[in-house]
């Protein structure tokens, strides 16, 4: 057990030394450089290409690449010359509030999708499926942002219970408990929009789960044993069921980082897909360099959070 | 004086294809007697195994008429909460494939306990694992105590099939259902696992009924035969009549078609056909008499019914009067020609 997770691991650490190298050429290989966009064209070229030397910018890339990493891993990403403060710090606070939408949105998830898979696996191809599946079908066939939209105008605007946008309310307090409700408040209406899209992944995903589980010969064992219907489904089905769901949660994790580009616009909600969104406009490399490193690494700490839960629950994937 | 375990009348189980019911067994009469073998035999798609899941209330949407009595109970009416306190206590089923019938994610002692618990609400926990290792010991399993804490994958096909039957065994059932027991073994272990279930037969004290279309496997377990076809029972005799003295076409059919290592090159009887699906199943007649054509259609009733031809042996149609195989005509026809 501790075998394969230890080897798990060891092969993550190549992937991010060769994520952050690919990421850090690509933003090498990108039109101009940081400072393209701090400097008055009309200074002479010459004062540019002096100041390019001195600060390291003619080296060859790979040199580069060692100033940059080494002072990441001391936690420098640089500047951001947009916000004017260290990207350490911006990509903290954009951090915690992307966090706090996903595990919102996660929590959401959950709540309506594993009732939702349940009754519509167990009572399939009945007028209760049809309606939960319908539902799914019109989720998958909406682009988010339509949801989120209707959502925004209908909670945000015409009932006016949720406020419209930013992470917390001005002029609180942080640490008080009227700064952790507002900030509670203005998660629940992005949470919910987002909720109701990544649902019906998980509907679908459970719902032909337990259709498969349950025809599988291991449940009419279970029935030949004298096992109540009850027991049956909650012992036998829904745990076999559950696996893929428990595979898919590490790459929802992933999620809790990359925050989301398209509800953060719609809400104007301080997170990492908004930062992302905008250091892109307005070509805040250091900002982009970073955030994409980042957002590489989770997603591979996810694909590893994945594979170790799946072994804790599925014994077949433990490998000695 | 009644013998009697199990008594089926009229069965009749049927499903649903598209929008009407069609039965898999058709008016199906048998009795299992207390500690006696009863083989059933036919080949795929005959009904034997839905017999024997209406018998154990497993079948999900068939629609079940007719009367299974068991124990003062009819089975075919029994409310899930009955049925489940039977199911696994009184009566049991071994399991055709070892390789999918038990449950991936619990370990060997998890699913064997499962049926303790469920009957034996008040055993303890040590209580349990003794009980389960005794049970893998009955069963043959070398090492008990390491096995129980394994989980079906890393068992072969030969030992999980030793754990199913494990579990069936764990209560003392008086009605054992064993379904293809060894069809998905490898011959070796085919023969292991008959053994195993003739030396439980020996101290069992249950009516064992035995699903099979190995001959073989009938020649060596059974006391009793019963042949089905086409979701009827076509004959019944004990197992030393059916053997040495087949009457019904089918039966003879399903005899003709072993290979005879005296045979020479001989080729392999096939019996012409398929079984005909569910859904253009004739419902009139004689059911074999499609795979028959060169039998004259008079030979058949027209309402073929089981006739006790001797005490204990039936035969369904009266076509077995009138059958011959058209190997043995030719036959005839050159030794006719030659003398």
């Amino acid at each position: 057990m501790w075998k394969f997770i230890v080897r798990r691991l060891l092969i993550t650490l190549p992937q991010i030394v060769l994520l952050s190298i690919l990421v850090f050429v690509m933003a090498q290989m990108m039109p101009g450089d940081a400072l393209t966009g701090l400097i008055d064209p009309n200074i002479d070229p010459a004062a540019i290409e002096e100041q390019r030397e001195k600060m390291g910018l003619n080296d060859p890339w790979y040199i580069q690449y060692g100033d940059w990493i080494s002072s990441a891993l001391q936690g420098d990403l640089g500047q951001s010359f947009r916000f004017k403060m260290p990207v350490t710090d911006l990509v903290e606070q954009r951090l915690i509030n992307s966090f706090w939408l996903g595990l919102v949105t996660l929590i959401f998830t959950y709540i309506i999708a594993i009732p939702l898979g349940i009754t519509s696996g167990r009572y399939n191809d009945t007028m209760r499926d049809q309606l939960i599946t319908g539902y799914t079908y019109i989720g998958f066939a909406t682009p988010l942002f339509i949801f989120a939209l209707v959502m925004l105008w209908v909670g945000g605007f015409q009932l006016g219970w949720f406020p419209t946008g930013g992470s917390v309310a001005p002029g609180l307090e942080p640490g008080t408990f009227e700064y952790a409700l507002s900030k509670f408040q203005h998660l629940l209406l992005p949470g919910l929009s987002m909720a109701l899209i990544t649902t019906v992944n998980t509907v679908q995903y459970l719902r032909s789960e337990i259709i498969d589980t349950k025809q599988k010969d291991f449940i009419v064992t279970a029935r030949a044993k004298g096992a109540s219907e009850s027991r049956v489904y909650n012992r036998h089905i829904l745990r076999n069921s559950l696996l893929p769901i428990a595979a898919y949660f590490g790459f929802e994790i992933t999620g809790l980082i990359g925050g989301t580009v398209f509800i953060e616009t719609i809400y104007s909600y301080p997170g990492m897909g908004l930062l992302f969104m905008d250091s892109v406009l307005q070509r805040d490399y250091s900002v982009v360099t970073a955030v994409v490193l980042l957002f590489g690494i989770a997603s591979i700490l996810g694909a590893l959070l994945s594979d170790i839960i799946l072994s804790l629950v599925d014994p077949r994937i433990r490998i000695k | 004086m009644n013998n009697a375990l199990l008594e089926i009348k009229n069965l009749k189980t049927s499903f649903r294809i598209r929008d009407d019911y069609y039965a898999a067994v058709d008016d199906v009469s048998l009795t299992v007697n207390k500690n006696e073998v009863l083989a059933i035999v036919g080949e795929s798609g005959s009904g034997k195994s839905a017999l024997a899941f209406s018998v154990m209330g497993l079948h999900n949407r068939a629609k079940i008429e007719g009367n299974i009595y068991f124990k003062d109970h009819d089975l075919a009416n029994l409310p899930a909460n009955k049925l489940n306190k039977l199911r696994g206590d009184d009566m049991a089923m071994i399991f055709q494939d070892p390789l999918t019938a038990l449950n991936p994610l619990m370990t060997i002692e998890e699913q064997i306990a499962e049926t303790l618990l469920l009957h034996h609400k008040n055993l303890s926990k040590k209580k349990r694992r003794e009980k389960v290792i005794d049970l893998l010991n009955q069963v043959g399993i070398p090492r008990p105590e390491h096995t129980c804490d394994q989980f079906p994958h890393e068992l072969s096909g030969g030992m999980r099939q030793r754990v199913i039957i494990a579990i069936a065994i764990a209560n003392d059932p008086e009605l054992l259902i064993a379904d293809e027991p060894t069809t998905a073994l490898d011959v070796t272990i085919q023969a292991q696992i008959l053994d195993l279930i003739n030396d439980l037969k020996e101290n069992m004290n249950a009516g064992i009924v035995l699903i099979t279309h190995d001959l073989g496997v009938v020649a060596e377990m059974a006391d009793r035969v019963a042949v089905m076809y086409a979701g009827q029972i076509v004959e019944i005799a004990d197992v030393h009549t059916l053997f040495a003295n087949p009457r019904h076409p089918y039966t003879r059919s399903l005899l003709h078609s072993i290979p005879n290592i005296d045979g020479g090159n001989d080729k392999l009887h096939v019996i012409q056909g398929i079984v005909p699906p569910l859904h253009k199943l004739p419902r009139e007649g004689c059911r074999f008499a499609a795979r028959i054509p060169w039998i004259d259609t008079s030979a058949h009733e027209t309402n073929p019914e089981l006739h006790e031809i001797k005490p204990g042996h039936f035969v369904r149609c009266t076509c077995h009067n009138q059958f011959y195989f058209p190997d043995e005509k030719k036959k005839e026809e050159q030794a006719d020609g030659i003398s």
